[in-house]
């Protein structure tokens, strides 16, 4: 399942920001904190509206919060 | 184990007390009656309609005592609705019900089809229930755990 390719830098952008909790960042972007564990730990993939909800809240431009990496075949 | 994690186990083991205790009660009653078989159609499909509410009651129950034990014992708070994530693992585990459900409604013809009683085509369906229910909550455990 978790076989994602998709890699995120939040937990290092929270920490920056005030070493924001996940709860408020859970708050911020209207989910619920395990769905914010899951991105973090790379278990989910969100969906582009809550991966832009999540970069507004950093200030960021989405490609410096979310990357992908292709799978080598 | 997070909240959801604790709420899939123990609504799987409500399901199998609760529908395991009543279907044992519904077995025996039948095992002590001599039935035609439009009387046996008739008790077996008496005996499914009765469990729908049944389980549905018991769960609710069960569920609104659990989330008030979760909160005295760890107190976390849930959230108190479903986003993205939650709705994708209700909509995964919900399908999967559906084949297990589906598996055993096809197997239940099937003994009809190669002869047997109609209590074999009711046990079976009952089992796909039963069975479907469980592999729901066993796919929501999973989901949670490992991702989706």
């Amino acid at each position: 399942m978790s076989t994602h390719n998709i890699q995120n830098s939040i937990r290092k952008l929270r920490f920056e920001k005030d070493e924001m909790t996940q709860q408020q960042l859970a708050e911020a972007v209207k989910v619920t904190r395990q769905t914010i564990v899951a991105i973090e730990k790379g278990k989910y993939s969100p969906s582009l509206e809550l991966a832009f909800k999540i970069a507004h809240v950093f200030e960021k431009p989405l490609e410096e919060v979310f990357s992908y990496k292709p799978t080598k075949k | 184990m997070d909240y959801y994690e604790r709420k899939s186990i123990v609504s799987m083991l409500s399901t199998i007390v609760v529908l395991g205790i009543y279907y044992w009660s519904v077995f025996e009653r039948f095992d002590a009656q001599i039935m035609n078989t439009d009387e046996q159609l008739q008790f077996w499909s008496k005996a499914i309609l009765i469990a729908i509410p049944i389980s549905i009651v018991t769960k609710i129950a069960v569920l609104i005592a659990f989330a008030i034990v979760n909160y005295i014992i760890t107190k976390e708070k849930t959230a108190g609705f479903e986003d993205e994530r939650d709705k994708l693992i209700e909509l995964k585990s919900t399908r999967n019900s559906y084949v297990i459900f589906g598996m055993g409604f096809v197997a239940a013809l099937l003994v009809l089809a190669f002869g047997y009683p109609p209590k074999f085509m009711f046990i079976a369906l009952i089992l796909a229930g039963i069975g479907s229910e469980i592999f729901d909550n066993l796919s929501r455990f999973y989901y949670h755990r490992k991702g989706v």
